[in-house]
Protein backbone atom coordinates (compact mmCIF):
# COMPACT_ATOMS: atom_id res chain seq x y z
CA UNK A 1 0.00 0.00 0.00
CA UNK A 2 1.67 3.42 -0.74
CA UNK A 3 0.07 6.56 0.96
CA UNK A 4 1.04 10.00 -0.15
CA UNK A 5 -0.26 12.73 3.12
CA UNK A 6 -0.55 15.85 2.39
CA UNK A 7 2.47 16.56 0.02
CA UNK A 8 3.41 19.99 -1.18
CA UNK A 9 5.83 20.75 -4.41
CA UNK A 10 6.71 24.12 -5.73
CA UNK A 11 9.59 24.77 -8.25
CA UNK A 12 10.05 29.00 -7.46
CA UNK A 13 7.15 30.15 -7.56
CA UNK A 14 5.16 27.33 -9.19
CA UNK A 15 3.25 25.60 -6.81
CA UNK A 16 2.54 22.33 -8.47
CA UNK A 17 1.28 19.93 -5.93
CA UNK A 18 -0.65 21.92 -2.43
CA UNK A 19 -1.68 19.30 -0.73
CA UNK A 20 -2.32 15.77 -2.28
CA UNK A 21 -3.45 12.92 -0.41
CA UNK A 22 -3.89 9.91 -1.80
CA UNK A 23 -3.93 5.76 -1.09
CA UNK A 24 -2.70 3.37 -3.30
CA UNK A 25 -4.15 -0.13 -1.90
CA UNK A 26 -1.92 -2.89 -2.50
CA UNK A 27 -2.37 -5.43 -5.52
CA UNK A 28 -4.76 -2.59 -7.37
CA UNK A 29 -4.51 -0.26 -10.13
CA UNK A 30 -4.67 3.27 -8.93
CA UNK A 31 -5.10 5.54 -12.70
CA UNK A 32 -4.08 9.13 -12.17
CA UNK A 33 -6.03 11.30 -14.54
CA UNK A 34 -5.85 15.12 -15.31
CA UNK A 35 -4.87 18.06 -16.78
CA UNK A 36 -1.58 18.49 -18.76
CA UNK A 37 0.86 20.46 -16.68
CA UNK A 38 -1.35 19.76 -13.17
CA UNK A 39 1.17 17.46 -11.24
CA UNK A 40 0.75 13.78 -12.35
CA UNK A 41 4.79 13.14 -13.25
CA UNK A 42 5.88 15.12 -10.75
CA UNK A 43 3.44 13.09 -8.14
CA UNK A 44 5.48 10.01 -9.58
CA UNK A 45 8.62 11.19 -9.07
CA UNK A 46 8.46 12.26 -5.37
CA UNK A 47 6.83 8.80 -4.42
CA UNK A 48 10.16 7.79 -5.92
CA UNK A 49 12.41 10.29 -4.32
CA UNK A 50 13.33 11.52 -7.80
CA UNK A 51 11.83 14.81 -6.14
CA UNK A 52 12.22 15.87 -2.86
CA UNK A 53 8.93 17.11 -1.91
CA UNK A 54 8.88 20.46 0.02
CA UNK A 55 6.33 19.33 2.74
CA UNK A 56 4.46 15.71 3.69
CA UNK A 57 5.11 12.37 4.12
CA UNK A 58 5.14 9.18 1.62
CA UNK A 59 4.92 5.83 2.99
CA UNK A 60 5.47 2.14 1.38
CA UNK A 61 3.57 -0.24 3.31
CA UNK A 62 3.76 1.35 5.94
CA UNK A 63 7.90 2.36 5.88
CA UNK A 64 8.43 6.18 4.88
CA UNK A 65 10.19 6.42 1.34
CA UNK A 66 12.44 8.81 2.31
CA UNK A 67 14.45 6.85 4.88
CA UNK A 68 16.19 3.56 4.42
CA UNK A 69 18.39 2.00 2.07
CA UNK A 70 17.27 3.88 -1.04
CA UNK A 71 18.71 1.11 -3.57
CA UNK A 72 17.36 -1.52 -1.86
CA UNK A 73 14.00 0.39 -2.19
CA UNK A 74 13.85 1.07 -5.65
CA UNK A 75 14.32 -2.81 -6.41
CA UNK A 76 10.64 -2.80 -5.70
CA UNK A 77 9.74 -0.42 -8.38
CA UNK A 78 9.36 -0.49 -11.99
CA UNK A 79 8.98 3.21 -14.13
CA UNK A 80 7.88 3.68 -17.50
CA UNK A 81 8.89 7.15 -17.90
CA UNK A 82 6.73 9.90 -19.90
CA UNK A 83 9.46 10.34 -22.36
CA UNK A 84 11.24 6.45 -22.31
CA UNK A 85 14.17 7.44 -20.86
CA UNK A 86 15.96 4.77 -22.49
CA UNK A 87 20.30 4.90 -22.57
CA UNK A 88 20.63 5.58 -26.11
CA UNK A 89 24.44 4.46 -25.25
CA UNK A 90 22.85 0.50 -24.67
CA UNK A 91 21.26 -1.87 -27.71
CA UNK A 92 17.50 -2.15 -27.00
CA UNK A 93 18.19 -5.88 -25.12
CA UNK A 94 20.55 -4.27 -22.39
CA UNK A 95 18.45 -1.49 -21.82
CA UNK A 96 15.37 -3.83 -20.80
CA UNK A 97 17.35 -6.13 -19.13
CA UNK A 98 19.51 -3.31 -17.54
CA UNK A 99 18.73 -4.51 -13.72
CA UNK A 100 19.11 -8.29 -13.99
CA UNK A 101 22.56 -7.38 -15.93
CA UNK A 102 24.12 -5.87 -12.95
CA UNK A 103 23.60 -5.21 -8.75
CA UNK A 104 21.42 -7.49 -6.68
CA UNK A 105 19.43 -8.92 -9.23
CA UNK A 106 22.44 -10.31 -12.20
CA UNK A 107 22.03 -12.75 -13.55
CA UNK A 108 23.99 -14.32 -16.30
CA UNK A 109 24.06 -12.54 -19.96
CA UNK A 110 22.38 -15.05 -22.17
CA UNK A 111 19.72 -15.61 -19.66
CA UNK A 112 18.92 -11.48 -19.17
CA UNK A 113 19.20 -11.92 -22.84
CA UNK A 114 16.49 -14.26 -22.70
CA UNK A 115 13.99 -12.42 -20.11
CA UNK A 116 14.58 -8.99 -22.03
CA UNK A 117 13.33 -10.80 -25.94
CA UNK A 118 10.60 -12.40 -23.71
CA UNK A 119 9.54 -8.61 -22.28
CA UNK A 120 9.85 -7.03 -25.74
CA UNK A 121 7.78 -9.89 -26.91
CA UNK A 122 5.08 -9.05 -24.16
CA UNK A 123 4.77 -5.44 -25.58
CA UNK A 124 4.79 -6.22 -29.08
CA UNK A 125 7.77 -5.46 -30.23
CA UNK A 126 10.28 -8.47 -32.19
CA UNK A 127 13.14 -10.52 -31.26
CA UNK A 128 15.10 -8.55 -33.82
CA UNK A 129 14.36 -5.21 -32.03
CA UNK A 130 16.62 -6.65 -29.44
CA UNK A 131 20.26 -5.56 -31.18
CA UNK A 132 19.00 -2.06 -32.55
CA UNK A 133 19.88 1.07 -30.89
CA UNK A 134 17.02 3.47 -28.85
CA UNK A 135 17.40 6.44 -31.46
CA UNK A 136 17.05 3.53 -34.67
CA UNK A 137 13.57 3.02 -32.85
CA UNK A 138 10.21 4.90 -34.08
CA UNK A 139 8.44 7.23 -30.91
CA UNK A 140 5.97 4.35 -30.47
CA UNK A 141 8.21 1.55 -30.28
CA UNK A 142 10.61 3.33 -27.78
CA UNK A 143 7.76 3.95 -25.35
CA UNK A 144 7.26 0.33 -25.53
CA UNK A 145 10.56 -0.74 -25.33
CA UNK A 146 10.28 1.48 -22.08
CA UNK A 147 7.25 -0.19 -20.80
CA UNK A 148 9.43 -3.39 -20.86
CA UNK A 149 12.36 -2.28 -18.98
CA UNK A 150 10.07 -1.23 -16.54
CA UNK A 151 8.60 -5.06 -16.29
CA UNK A 152 11.63 -6.95 -16.67
CA UNK A 153 12.18 -7.84 -13.08
CA UNK A 154 8.62 -8.18 -12.47
CA UNK A 155 8.39 -5.11 -9.69
CA UNK A 156 5.91 -4.95 -6.83
CA UNK A 157 5.06 -1.85 -7.50
CA UNK A 158 4.87 -0.30 -10.90
CA UNK A 159 4.29 3.48 -12.27
CA UNK A 160 3.58 4.24 -16.05
CA UNK A 161 3.42 7.46 -16.86
CA UNK A 162 1.12 7.87 -20.22
CA UNK A 163 2.41 4.16 -21.25
CA UNK A 164 0.00 4.46 -24.32
CA UNK A 165 0.68 8.05 -25.91
CA UNK A 166 1.95 7.84 -29.23
CA UNK A 167 0.97 4.47 -29.94
CA UNK A 168 -2.00 2.86 -33.04
CA UNK A 169 -5.28 1.83 -31.34
CA UNK A 170 -4.35 -2.02 -31.51
CA UNK A 171 -0.63 -1.56 -29.82
CA UNK A 172 -2.48 0.86 -26.88
CA UNK A 173 -4.90 -1.81 -26.68
CA UNK A 174 -2.24 -4.30 -26.06
CA UNK A 175 -0.72 -2.29 -23.62
CA UNK A 176 -3.72 -2.12 -22.08
CA UNK A 177 -4.17 -5.61 -21.53
CA UNK A 178 -0.53 -6.49 -20.39
CA UNK A 179 -1.00 -3.95 -17.48
CA UNK A 180 -4.44 -5.54 -16.30
CA UNK A 181 -2.28 -8.89 -16.59
CA UNK A 182 0.51 -7.97 -14.77
CA UNK A 183 -1.92 -6.75 -11.94
CA UNK A 184 -4.24 -9.49 -11.56
CA UNK A 185 -1.81 -12.36 -12.43
CA UNK A 186 1.61 -11.56 -10.91
CA UNK A 187 0.04 -8.91 -8.21
CA UNK A 188 1.35 -6.24 -9.00
CA UNK A 189 0.32 -2.68 -7.46
CA UNK A 190 0.33 -0.21 -10.52
CA UNK A 191 -0.34 3.29 -10.58
CA UNK A 192 -0.88 4.60 -14.50
CA UNK A 193 -0.99 8.05 -15.79
CA UNK A 194 -3.43 7.85 -18.89
CA UNK A 195 -5.48 10.60 -20.86
CA UNK A 196 -6.83 7.78 -23.00
CA UNK A 197 -10.06 7.85 -21.38
CA UNK A 198 -10.82 3.53 -22.86
CA UNK A 199 -7.04 2.92 -21.37
CA UNK A 200 -9.00 4.44 -18.02
CA UNK A 201 -11.86 2.00 -18.18
CA UNK A 202 -9.26 -0.99 -19.25
CA UNK A 203 -6.72 -0.71 -16.74
CA UNK A 204 -8.36 0.75 -13.70
CA UNK A 205 -9.41 -0.51 -10.43
CA UNK A 206 -9.36 3.17 -8.66
CA UNK A 207 -9.25 6.30 -10.09
CA UNK A 208 -7.85 10.07 -8.80
CA UNK A 209 -8.14 12.69 -10.56
CA UNK A 210 -5.49 15.79 -9.95
CA UNK A 211 -6.42 19.55 -10.58
CA UNK A 212 -4.82 22.71 -8.66
CA UNK A 213 -2.69 20.70 -6.75
CA UNK A 214 -4.76 18.23 -5.17
CA UNK A 215 -6.88 15.38 -5.69
CA UNK A 216 -10.11 16.62 -6.70
CA UNK A 217 -12.00 13.29 -6.85
CA UNK A 218 -11.00 9.86 -6.20
CA UNK A 219 -13.16 6.40 -6.09
CA UNK A 220 -13.66 3.73 -8.00
CA UNK A 221 -13.73 3.16 -11.55
CA UNK A 222 -17.85 1.90 -11.52
CA UNK A 223 -18.26 5.22 -10.06
CA UNK A 224 -16.85 7.68 -12.87
CA UNK A 225 -19.41 8.64 -15.19
CA UNK A 226 -21.63 8.87 -12.54
CA UNK A 227 -19.49 11.06 -10.21
CA UNK A 228 -21.06 14.30 -8.77
CA UNK A 229 -18.11 16.54 -9.23
CA UNK A 230 -18.01 19.24 -12.55
CA UNK A 231 -14.36 18.59 -12.99
CA UNK A 232 -14.63 15.07 -14.02
CA UNK A 233 -17.64 15.15 -15.98
CA UNK A 234 -15.52 17.88 -17.79
CA UNK A 235 -12.04 16.18 -18.37
CA UNK A 236 -13.91 12.47 -19.30
CA UNK A 237 -16.41 14.22 -21.61
CA UNK A 238 -13.44 16.45 -23.43
CA UNK A 239 -15.66 19.74 -23.00
CA UNK A 240 -13.73 22.67 -23.53
CA UNK A 241 -16.46 24.92 -21.42
CA UNK A 242 -16.46 23.48 -17.28
CA UNK A 243 -14.64 24.39 -14.00
CA UNK A 244 -11.18 23.71 -15.57
CA UNK A 245 -9.76 26.62 -17.73
CA UNK A 246 -8.61 25.84 -20.75
CA UNK A 247 -5.53 28.16 -20.58
CA UNK A 248 -3.19 26.94 -18.22
CA UNK B 1 25.90 56.60 -3.76
CA UNK B 2 23.31 53.76 -4.77
CA UNK B 3 25.07 53.21 -7.84
CA UNK B 4 28.35 52.57 -5.90
CA UNK B 5 26.19 50.49 -3.34
CA UNK B 6 25.38 48.51 -6.59
CA UNK B 7 28.73 47.79 -7.86
CA UNK B 8 29.61 46.38 -4.50
CA UNK B 9 26.67 44.29 -4.02
CA UNK B 10 27.52 43.30 -7.44
CA UNK B 11 30.88 41.62 -6.53
CA UNK B 12 29.82 40.64 -3.62
CA UNK B 13 27.34 38.57 -5.75
CA UNK B 14 29.79 37.18 -7.61
CA UNK B 15 32.56 36.16 -4.90
CA UNK B 16 29.58 34.32 -3.19
CA UNK B 17 28.50 32.55 -6.26
CA UNK B 18 32.68 31.41 -6.67
CA UNK B 19 32.31 30.33 -2.81
CA UNK B 20 29.28 28.63 -2.92
CA UNK B 21 30.16 26.71 -6.89
CA UNK B 22 33.71 25.95 -4.49
CA UNK B 23 32.17 24.45 -2.02
CA UNK B 24 29.88 22.23 -4.23
CA UNK B 25 33.00 21.48 -5.90
CA UNK B 26 34.76 19.62 -3.04
CA UNK B 27 31.15 18.04 -1.92
CA UNK B 28 31.35 16.30 -5.40
CA UNK B 29 34.46 15.55 -4.88
CA UNK B 30 34.25 14.22 -1.40
CA UNK B 31 31.09 12.01 -3.00
CA UNK B 32 32.95 11.04 -5.71
CA UNK B 33 36.26 9.65 -3.39
CA UNK B 34 33.47 7.84 -0.91
CA UNK B 35 31.89 6.16 -4.01
CA UNK B 36 35.25 5.08 -5.03
CA UNK B 37 35.97 2.69 -2.33
CA UNK B 38 32.23 1.46 -2.31
CA UNK B 39 31.06 -1.55 -4.55
CA UNK B 40 29.39 -1.85 -6.89
CA UNK B 41 32.17 -1.38 -9.61
CA UNK B 42 31.34 -1.32 -13.02
CA UNK B 43 34.01 -2.52 -15.11
CA UNK B 44 32.25 -2.53 -18.25
CA UNK B 45 31.67 1.44 -17.85
CA UNK B 46 35.58 1.87 -16.72
CA UNK B 47 36.94 0.08 -19.72
CA UNK B 48 34.94 2.05 -22.11
CA UNK B 49 35.84 5.17 -20.37
CA UNK B 50 39.73 4.22 -20.79
CA UNK B 51 38.96 3.81 -24.23
CA UNK B 52 37.41 7.18 -24.42
CA UNK B 53 39.64 9.14 -22.26
CA UNK B 54 43.24 7.62 -22.78
CA UNK B 55 43.22 5.66 -25.92
CA UNK B 56 41.10 8.06 -28.39
CA UNK B 57 42.79 10.65 -26.75
CA UNK B 58 46.36 9.39 -28.42
CA UNK B 59 45.99 11.43 -32.06
CA UNK B 60 45.27 14.93 -30.75
CA UNK B 61 48.21 14.55 -27.89
CA UNK B 62 50.67 13.08 -30.59
CA UNK B 63 50.14 15.74 -33.10
CA UNK B 64 50.29 18.72 -30.47
CA UNK B 65 53.33 17.16 -28.61
CA UNK B 66 55.32 17.14 -31.96
CA UNK B 67 54.50 19.86 -33.03
CA UNK B 68 54.66 22.19 -29.79
CA UNK B 69 58.37 20.29 -30.00
CA UNK B 70 59.64 21.33 -32.74
CA UNK B 71 58.45 24.85 -32.37
CA UNK B 72 60.13 24.97 -29.00
CA UNK B 73 63.34 23.90 -30.35
CA UNK B 74 63.03 26.52 -32.91
CA UNK B 75 62.29 29.37 -30.79
CA UNK B 76 65.28 27.87 -28.12
CA UNK B 77 67.40 28.21 -30.92
CA UNK B 78 66.50 31.53 -32.10
CA UNK B 79 66.18 33.24 -28.80
CA UNK B 80 69.49 31.45 -27.29
CA UNK B 81 71.19 32.79 -30.64
CA UNK B 82 71.02 36.17 -28.88
CA UNK B 83 73.45 35.03 -26.28
CA UNK B 84 75.25 32.47 -28.03
CA UNK B 85 73.57 29.48 -26.14
CA UNK B 86 71.77 27.98 -29.22
CA UNK B 87 73.65 24.43 -28.24
CA UNK B 88 71.22 24.17 -24.73
CA UNK B 89 68.03 23.55 -27.22
CA UNK B 90 68.08 19.79 -26.26
CA UNK B 91 68.29 20.44 -22.78
CA UNK B 92 65.55 23.18 -22.70
CA UNK B 93 63.20 21.32 -25.19
CA UNK B 94 63.46 18.17 -22.44
CA UNK B 95 62.86 20.57 -19.66
CA UNK B 96 60.05 22.46 -21.01
CA UNK B 97 58.24 19.94 -22.60
CA UNK B 98 58.38 17.12 -19.47
CA UNK B 99 57.85 19.99 -16.63
CA UNK B 100 55.46 22.36 -18.05
CA UNK B 101 54.35 21.91 -21.69
CA UNK B 102 53.59 18.43 -21.71
CA UNK B 103 51.28 18.22 -18.63
CA UNK B 104 49.81 21.53 -19.78
CA UNK B 105 49.06 21.33 -23.05
CA UNK B 106 47.65 17.11 -22.61
CA UNK B 107 45.40 18.45 -20.01
CA UNK B 108 44.07 21.23 -22.31
CA UNK B 109 43.33 18.97 -24.98
CA UNK B 110 41.85 16.29 -22.54
CA UNK B 111 40.28 19.37 -21.13
CA UNK B 112 38.44 20.16 -24.63
CA UNK B 113 38.27 16.58 -25.87
CA UNK B 114 36.79 14.54 -23.13
CA UNK B 115 35.85 17.20 -20.57
CA UNK B 116 33.53 19.02 -23.20
CA UNK B 117 32.01 15.04 -24.56
CA UNK B 118 31.49 13.87 -20.78
CA UNK B 119 29.53 17.14 -19.74
CA UNK B 120 27.50 16.79 -22.88
CA UNK B 121 26.72 13.13 -22.76
CA UNK B 122 25.52 13.48 -19.47
CA UNK B 123 23.96 16.62 -19.30
CA UNK B 124 21.68 15.21 -21.91
CA UNK B 125 21.09 12.31 -19.86
CA UNK B 126 20.06 14.13 -17.22
CA UNK B 127 17.86 16.56 -19.63
CA UNK B 128 16.44 13.45 -21.26
CA UNK B 129 15.59 11.89 -17.91
CA UNK B 130 18.53 8.57 -18.19
CA UNK B 131 19.74 10.07 -14.92
CA UNK B 132 16.56 9.16 -13.01
CA UNK B 133 16.01 5.97 -14.99
CA UNK B 134 19.37 4.82 -13.57
CA UNK B 135 17.91 5.82 -9.84
CA UNK B 136 15.05 3.94 -10.50
CA UNK B 137 16.83 1.14 -11.55
CA UNK B 138 18.68 0.42 -8.50
CA UNK B 139 21.89 2.25 -9.99
CA UNK B 140 24.19 5.39 -8.51
CA UNK B 141 24.61 7.66 -11.40
CA UNK B 142 27.54 8.84 -9.38
CA UNK B 143 28.91 5.06 -9.25
CA UNK B 144 28.01 4.64 -12.87
CA UNK B 145 28.68 7.89 -14.42
CA UNK B 146 31.37 9.64 -12.55
CA UNK B 147 33.31 6.69 -11.10
CA UNK B 148 34.70 5.47 -13.99
CA UNK B 149 35.42 8.10 -15.83
CA UNK B 150 37.58 10.01 -12.78
CA UNK B 151 39.39 7.00 -12.53
CA UNK B 152 39.95 6.71 -16.30
CA UNK B 153 41.16 10.14 -16.12
CA UNK B 154 43.33 9.34 -13.26
CA UNK B 155 44.65 6.48 -14.79
CA UNK B 156 45.10 7.47 -18.27
CA UNK B 157 45.76 10.93 -18.43
CA UNK B 158 49.15 10.11 -17.05
CA UNK B 159 50.36 7.74 -19.09
CA UNK B 160 49.13 10.12 -22.38
CA UNK B 161 51.45 12.78 -20.47
CA UNK B 162 54.19 10.94 -20.77
CA UNK B 163 53.63 9.89 -24.16
CA UNK B 164 53.23 13.34 -24.99
CA UNK B 165 56.84 14.32 -23.55
CA UNK B 166 58.06 11.56 -25.19
CA UNK B 167 56.65 12.99 -28.47
CA UNK B 168 57.33 16.51 -27.45
CA UNK B 169 60.73 15.35 -27.64
CA UNK B 170 61.45 13.88 -30.64
CA UNK B 171 59.62 16.73 -32.29
CA UNK B 172 62.25 18.82 -30.71
CA UNK B 173 65.04 16.11 -32.13
CA UNK B 174 63.21 16.30 -35.48
CA UNK B 175 63.89 20.03 -35.93
CA UNK B 176 67.37 19.75 -34.15
CA UNK B 177 68.59 17.21 -36.38
CA UNK B 178 66.89 17.96 -39.37
CA UNK B 179 66.78 21.89 -39.31
CA UNK B 180 69.82 23.20 -36.79
CA UNK B 181 72.38 20.70 -37.44
CA UNK B 182 72.79 19.10 -34.45
CA UNK B 183 74.57 15.97 -33.87
CA UNK B 184 71.65 13.24 -33.36
CA UNK B 185 73.63 11.18 -30.87
CA UNK B 186 74.76 13.60 -28.92
CA UNK B 187 71.26 15.29 -28.90
CA UNK B 188 69.59 12.68 -27.16
CA UNK B 189 72.71 12.06 -24.69
CA UNK B 190 72.29 15.17 -23.63
CA UNK B 191 68.22 15.21 -23.06
CA UNK B 192 69.06 11.99 -21.20
CA UNK B 193 71.48 13.24 -18.85
CA UNK B 194 70.06 16.76 -18.46
CA UNK B 195 66.25 14.82 -17.11
CA UNK B 196 66.04 14.67 -13.48
CA UNK B 197 63.62 12.03 -11.90
CA UNK B 198 61.94 14.73 -10.09
CA UNK B 199 61.36 16.21 -13.63
CA UNK B 200 59.64 12.68 -15.10
CA UNK B 201 57.73 12.43 -11.65
CA UNK B 202 56.20 15.52 -11.72
CA UNK B 203 55.31 15.34 -15.16
CA UNK B 204 53.12 12.26 -14.28
CA UNK B 205 51.72 13.67 -11.63
CA UNK B 206 50.50 16.84 -12.69
CA UNK B 207 48.99 14.17 -15.50
CA UNK B 208 46.88 12.33 -12.78
CA UNK B 209 45.49 15.73 -10.98
CA UNK B 210 44.74 17.09 -14.50
CA UNK B 211 43.25 14.14 -15.44
CA UNK B 212 40.86 13.97 -12.53
CA UNK B 213 40.22 17.88 -12.75
CA UNK B 214 39.11 17.40 -16.40
CA UNK B 215 36.98 14.12 -15.88
CA UNK B 216 35.21 15.64 -12.57
CA UNK B 217 34.23 18.94 -14.29
CA UNK B 218 32.53 17.08 -16.79
CA UNK B 219 30.62 14.73 -14.94
CA UNK B 220 30.13 17.72 -12.38
CA UNK B 221 28.65 20.15 -14.70
CA UNK B 222 26.61 17.50 -16.63
CA UNK B 223 25.01 16.41 -13.63
CA UNK B 224 24.30 19.56 -12.79
CA UNK B 225 23.03 20.19 -15.96
CA UNK B 226 19.60 22.95 -16.46
CA UNK B 227 16.37 21.92 -18.57
CA UNK B 228 16.70 21.49 -22.18
CA UNK B 229 19.51 21.90 -25.24
CA UNK B 230 19.97 25.51 -23.36
CA UNK B 231 21.21 23.47 -20.31
CA UNK B 232 23.69 20.98 -22.18
CA UNK B 233 24.97 23.87 -23.53
CA UNK B 234 25.48 25.92 -20.95
CA UNK B 235 27.02 22.68 -19.01
CA UNK B 236 29.50 21.95 -21.72
CA UNK B 237 30.77 25.76 -21.63
CA UNK B 238 31.37 25.91 -18.13
CA UNK B 239 32.58 22.44 -17.87
CA UNK B 240 35.29 23.63 -20.30
CA UNK B 241 36.21 26.70 -18.87
CA UNK B 242 36.24 25.56 -14.97
CA UNK B 243 38.82 22.34 -16.31
CA UNK B 244 40.64 24.35 -18.43
CA UNK B 245 41.28 27.40 -15.73
CA UNK B 246 41.19 24.41 -12.85
CA UNK B 247 44.30 23.12 -14.75
CA UNK B 248 46.25 26.13 -14.99
CA UNK B 249 45.72 26.46 -11.28
CA UNK B 250 46.61 23.39 -10.38
CA UNK B 251 49.80 23.67 -12.43
CA UNK B 252 50.98 26.78 -10.89
CA UNK B 253 50.19 25.22 -7.54
CA UNK B 254 52.17 21.86 -8.10
CA UNK B 255 55.10 23.46 -10.39
CA UNK B 256 55.40 25.69 -7.03
CA UNK B 257 55.30 22.35 -4.79
CA UNK B 258 57.55 20.62 -7.20
CA UNK B 259 60.46 23.00 -7.43
CA UNK B 260 60.69 25.55 -4.94
CA UNK B 261 59.83 23.58 -1.71
N1 LIG C 1 12.28 19.60 -12.64
C1 LIG C 1 11.38 20.60 -12.76
N2 LIG C 1 11.77 21.88 -12.60
C2 LIG C 1 10.88 22.89 -12.70
N3 LIG C 1 9.57 22.73 -12.96
C3 LIG C 1 9.11 21.48 -13.13
C4 LIG C 1 10.00 20.34 -13.04
N4 LIG C 1 9.27 19.23 -13.26
C5 LIG C 1 8.00 19.65 -13.47
N5 LIG C 1 7.89 20.99 -13.40
C6 LIG C 1 6.67 21.78 -13.53
O1 LIG C 1 5.67 21.15 -12.77
C7 LIG C 1 4.42 21.21 -13.42
C8 LIG C 1 3.81 19.83 -13.50
O2 LIG C 1 4.61 19.02 -14.33
P1 LIG C 1 4.26 17.49 -14.63
O3 LIG C 1 5.31 16.99 -15.55
O4 LIG C 1 4.04 16.77 -13.37
O5 LIG C 1 2.88 17.62 -15.39
P2 LIG C 1 1.91 16.45 -15.83
O6 LIG C 1 0.69 16.53 -14.98
O7 LIG C 1 2.63 15.16 -15.86
O8 LIG C 1 1.53 16.94 -17.29
P3 LIG C 1 1.43 16.10 -18.66
O9 LIG C 1 0.10 15.45 -18.64
O10 LIG C 1 1.50 17.15 -19.70
O11 LIG C 1 2.56 15.14 -18.68
C9 LIG C 1 4.66 21.87 -14.75
O12 LIG C 1 4.22 23.22 -14.63
C10 LIG C 1 6.15 21.82 -14.94
O13 LIG C 1 6.57 22.98 -15.60
MG1 LIG D 1 3.52 14.06 -17.26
Amino acid sequence: MITLDNIHKAFGPNKVLQGVDLTIPKGESMVIIGGSGTGKSVTLKCILGLIQPDEGTITVDGQNAAKGDREAFLTRFGMLFQGGALFDSLPVWQNVSFRLLRGALKRPKSEAREIAIEKLRRVGLKPEVADLFPSELSGGMQKRVGLARAIAADPEIIFFDEPTTGLDPIMAGVINDLIREIVTEMGATAMTITHDMSSVRAIADHVAMLHDGRVQWTGPIAGLDTADDAHVQQFIHGRATGPIAAIR
Amino acid sequence: MSLLAGFLAAIGRVVLGWLAATGRIALFTGETLLHMVRPPFYFREFGAAVLNVGYFSLPVVGLTAVFTGGALALQIYSGGARFNAEAVVPQIVAIGMVRELGPVLVGLMIAARVTSSIAAEIATMKVTEQIDALVTLSTHPMKYLTVPRVLAGLITVPVLVGIGDIIGIMGGYLVGVNRLGFNPASYLQNTVDFLELRDIISSLVKGAAFGVIATLMGCYFGMRSGRGAQGVGAATKSSVVAAAVLILAANFLLTQAFFFQ
